[in-house]
């Protein structure tokens, strides 16, 4: 079972994803943007980071690069697909998921702990938790205010404060399917106590378990 | 052709840019100033002659990227 994970010019998060998923037992390879084939993976994971720049808007110049063809595809075919922080920017930019992420309400960087509801356990990203389950790890960003005019997909994870105006307090949503979703906070940064929580294992190995041979 | 593309999100979507620079404005005074909202300006140069041409090229790359649908409307200028 194998986890493209994706690196773009300006992506800084692709290995602490890689190491925290082989820590939980998947196996992972790092691919290029410029890749334009994923036949050879179960899932995707796109990681945080400034993807090109995060010119023009957060993930908008990342949508189009060649591998988001192939993460599409996955998509259709039900793959898991998990976007984190930047990676989730990038999802709704190519409407992978609805919505879109704006500035923090305060206009504030936030890098701090944050604790998250579990909402819905039908997503890749939360199948392995319990509702409302309460799970603290890290947020880190500007631009994780979600906002969605259409009030569609599902949110899986909602913030207990209010850190940043996201609509419905949302930290992660899903499509509908459930097979995309995608995370503000990083799960990945929350996996041993010795960085302050391990809550973040649960989420990853929900996407682990959701993995099914392609 | 020299064309403008103004890029600005739509009223009833959250600006908290707009909304900390008109508390700025207040705090100095400028109290007179309300929904402020912060637009984005795209300039750019086109090949060809054809205005309704160049209008509708521009119009498929608002569409596809320079704008995301969910948040924003765009207004496209072309001058001679």
């Amino acid at each position: 079972m194998r986890t493209a994970v994706v690196v773009f010019p300006g992506t800084n998060c692709e290995h602490d994803v890689v190491y925290a998923i082989d820590a939980l037992g998947g196996e992972t390879e790092l691919v290029w943007h410029r890749e334009n084939d994923l036949s050879d993976f179960d899932g995707v994971i796109l990681p945080g980071g400034f993807a090109h720049g995060d010119y023009l808007r957060t993930g908008a110049i990342a949508c189009f690069s060649p591998v988001m063809v192939e993460v599409g595809r996955l998509a259709q075919a039900g793959a898991p697909v998990l976007g984190i922080c930047n990676g989730f920017q990038m999802l709704c930019e190519a409407g992978l998921l609805p919505g879109a992420l704006i500035a923090n309400r305060d206009l504030s960087f936030i890098c701090r702990f944050v604790d998250l509801e579990v909402i819905d356990v039908d997503t890749v990203l939360t199948c392995a938790a319990a509702v409302g389950q309460r799970l603290r790890i890290p947020l880190n960003s500007y631009e994780g205010n979600w906002v969605n005019p259409t009030d569609t997909g599902r949110v899986a994870l909602r913030y207990v404060d209010d850190p940043n105006g996201s609509q419905h307090r949302a930290a992660a949503v899903a499509n509908s399917r459930g097979n995309v979703a995608g995370i503000m906070p990083h799960p990945e940064r929350g996996i041993e106590e010795i960085l302050g929580s391990a809550d973040g294992q649960v989420l990853l190995e929900s996407y682990l378990t959701s993995l099914v041979p392609a | 052709m020299k064309v403008t593309v103004t890029i600005n999100r739509r009223p009833e979507i959250a600006d908290p840019e707009g909304a900390t620079v008109m508390r700025a404005l207040h705090d100095l005074g400028y109290t007179e100033a309300n929904e402020v909202r912060m637009d984005r300006v795209i300039h750019m140069e086109m090949d060809g002659e054809d205005v309704e041409m160049i209008k509708a090229e521009v119009e498929k790359m608002c569409r596809q990227v320079l704008a995301n649908p969910v948040l924003e409307d765009f207004e496209i200028e072309v001058a001679g």
